[in-house]
């Protein structure tokens, strides 16, 4: 589905990761730790091809990403759904337009679609702040309302860039349960946090695999988590 | 073409997307509004000369003069003789001698209503006036050079020509200022853009990670510029047919400044400005949006 393939990353003259060879297969579960600033992010960047790697070669969905044209990736991330621990919302929409806005930029936003929204906004239990704007939700809330931007064209893989970052321990369990759900419904899900409390959480709940990225490499993480 | 249907189409969610941004929509409705409002103006000073050019032509291109210089002995017979050279001459269509009331009205701008005009020996003039396949001048002046050693032949050629070239050039001068008015329109719209979509790269990186294209993002942007200077380019136009309407007018018998304005069908010309500008801002944006894009990514 995303195959690394002894792939390095560098910016401004310095390595940022290095020789990273990894596989996410349809419908596992992968945490993602490592220090702030050990390159989580950019990473999970590669994932989506927001990134290019500077050396090696990254597949996503079977296409070498280097190949890829500007709009090849543009329906490779419909592929993709991508929670960021600052959620990316456009402010001045109402959050169910945010939600809405993967099937319009597809042009999948039928009636059909839309009215299967509503349900998607009950899932995430939002349905009341449906026609709130982004800035008038709290950590949670916003939290929410991106992970079910990220899942509603139904996308086979489900990247999170500490998504539990700015909420307290219930949300983050709550969000955690919503992503196990989610994997249990086939969808491969990566989340990148340093946060191990809520990987020790997950562990007794699906089976994940636990990296971590050390001195620009990757690393399966051992029995200390 | 999938972009001008998508345009036309419009998409009222797809608009939304893009919040309005202050400044930048001042900017392209005013500019769109000055340049159509000069792009009038522009375009009735170009039609303004082809009308002249086309009434000196024709009053000048049909018509010649015979000037006949002899002793008054023998004035009555050169005359004689050069009516019956014009009146054998194929391009002709008629000639008249002047009578001596003509001469003196042509002369009393220099000399006053009173010129005792049979006193003088001023040279007689026949109007010619050819068909409209014209004479031959060179032929005409050898027969005359032959049979009426006093005439001179006036076609009135060193007369049209640096006229109908004058004409010519305000007309290429209208035209020139209206491709530059465009090009100003379309720096514009382009700066205009350009600000826009810098400060929308926020909104462009979360349409990116939810999978847009870049002709959706453009198409954004694309539609509400066009529409902006379509709406700001049809106000300015208004305003300039209105002030093209008040502008004093003569008629046919003024110059080019004071025939200044449209005639009959010339008013659908103006209609085109707003269109014009529409497709400037249309080409304008997408390429700048297109750049954007690029150096966002």
């Amino acid at each position: 589905m995303i195959e690394f393939e002894n792939v390095a990353y560098s910016y401004g003259g310095g390595e940022l990761l290095s020789d990273i060879s990894m596989q996410l297969v349809p419908g596992s579960f992968h945490f993602l730790t490592g220090p702030s600033g050990s390159g989580k992010t950019t990473l999970l960047k590669l994932c989506y091809g927001a990134l290019i790697p500077t050396a090696g070669h990254l597949r996503i969905f079977g296409e070498d990403v280097a190949m890829l044209g500007r709009d090849d990736v543009a329906m490779a991330r419909r592929k993709i759904g991508v929670v960021h621990q600052d959620c990316q919302f456009l402010d001045h929409l109402s959050v169910l337009d945010n939600v809405a806005l993967p099937l319009q930029v597809s042009d999948q936003d039928t009636a059909e679609a839309m009215a299967d929204i509503g349900e998607l906004m009950s899932w995430v239990g939002l349905t009341n702040r449906a026609h709130a704007l982004p800035p008038e939700l709290s950590g949670g809330e916003r939290q929410r309302a991106a992970l079910a931007r990220a899942v509603i064209m139904s996308p086979d893989v489900i990247l999170a860039d500490e998504p539990t970052g700015n909420v307290d321990w219930e949300m983050s369990q709550r969000l955690l349960r919503l992503l196990i759900e989610l994997n249990r419904m086939g969808k491969t899900v990566m989340i990148a946090t340093h946060d191990l409390g809520l990987i020790r959480a997950a562990k007794s709940q699906v089976q994940a695999r636990v990296l971590r990225i050390s001195n620009r490499r990757l690393q399966l993480a051992g029995a200390d988590l | 073409m999938e972009d001008i249907r998508s345009l036309l189409r419009g998409d009222a969610a797809h608009d939304r997307i893009v919040p309005p941004t202050g400044y930048t929509v001042r900017l392209t409705l005013f500019s769109a509004a000055a340049m159509a409002f000069l792009a009038v103006f522009a375009l009735a000073l170009s039609l303004a000369a082809d009308r002249l050019a086309d009434r000196w032509s024709d009053a000048l291109a049909k018509g010649a003069t015979l000037r006949i210089s002899a002793a008054p002995e023998e004035l009555d017979a050169q005359v004689a003789a050069a009516m019956a050279v014009l009146d054998t001459t194929p391009g002709v269509a008629s000639a008249r001698v002047l009578s001596d009331d003509e001469q003196r009205a042509l002369l009393e701008p220099w000399f006053g209503p009173d010129l005792p005009i049979e006193t003088l020996r001023v040279p007689q003039l026949i109007a010619v006036s050819e068909t409209d396949e014209g004479f031959d001048a060179g032929g005409l002046r050898l027969r005359l050079s032959a049979e009426v050693p006093g005439a001179v032949l006036d076609d009135h050629a060193r007369w049209r020509k640096p006229l109908l070239a004058a004409a010519g050039g305000l007309r290429w001068l209208g035209w020139i200022a209206l491709v530059l008015i465009m090009g100003a329109t379309a720096a514009m719209v382009t700066l205009a853009a350009n600000a826009a979509l810098a400060a929308n790269a926020q909104i462009i990186a979360v349409l990116r990670l939810v999978g847009a294209t870049d002709a959706y993002i453009a198409a954004a942007f694309v539609r509400r510029f066009t529409l902006r200077a379509l709406g700001g380019a049809a106000a300015g136009t208004l305003v300039g047919m209105i002030a093209v309407t008040l502008m004093p007018d003569t008629g046919d018998t003024g110059g080019v400044l004071t025939g200044l304005g449209f005639r009959g069908f010339d008013w659908i010309w103006p209609l085109v400005v707003p269109v014009l500008a529409a497709a400037v801002a249309f080409f304008a944006t997408k390429s700048a949006a297109k750049r954007v894009l690029e150096d966002l990514a």
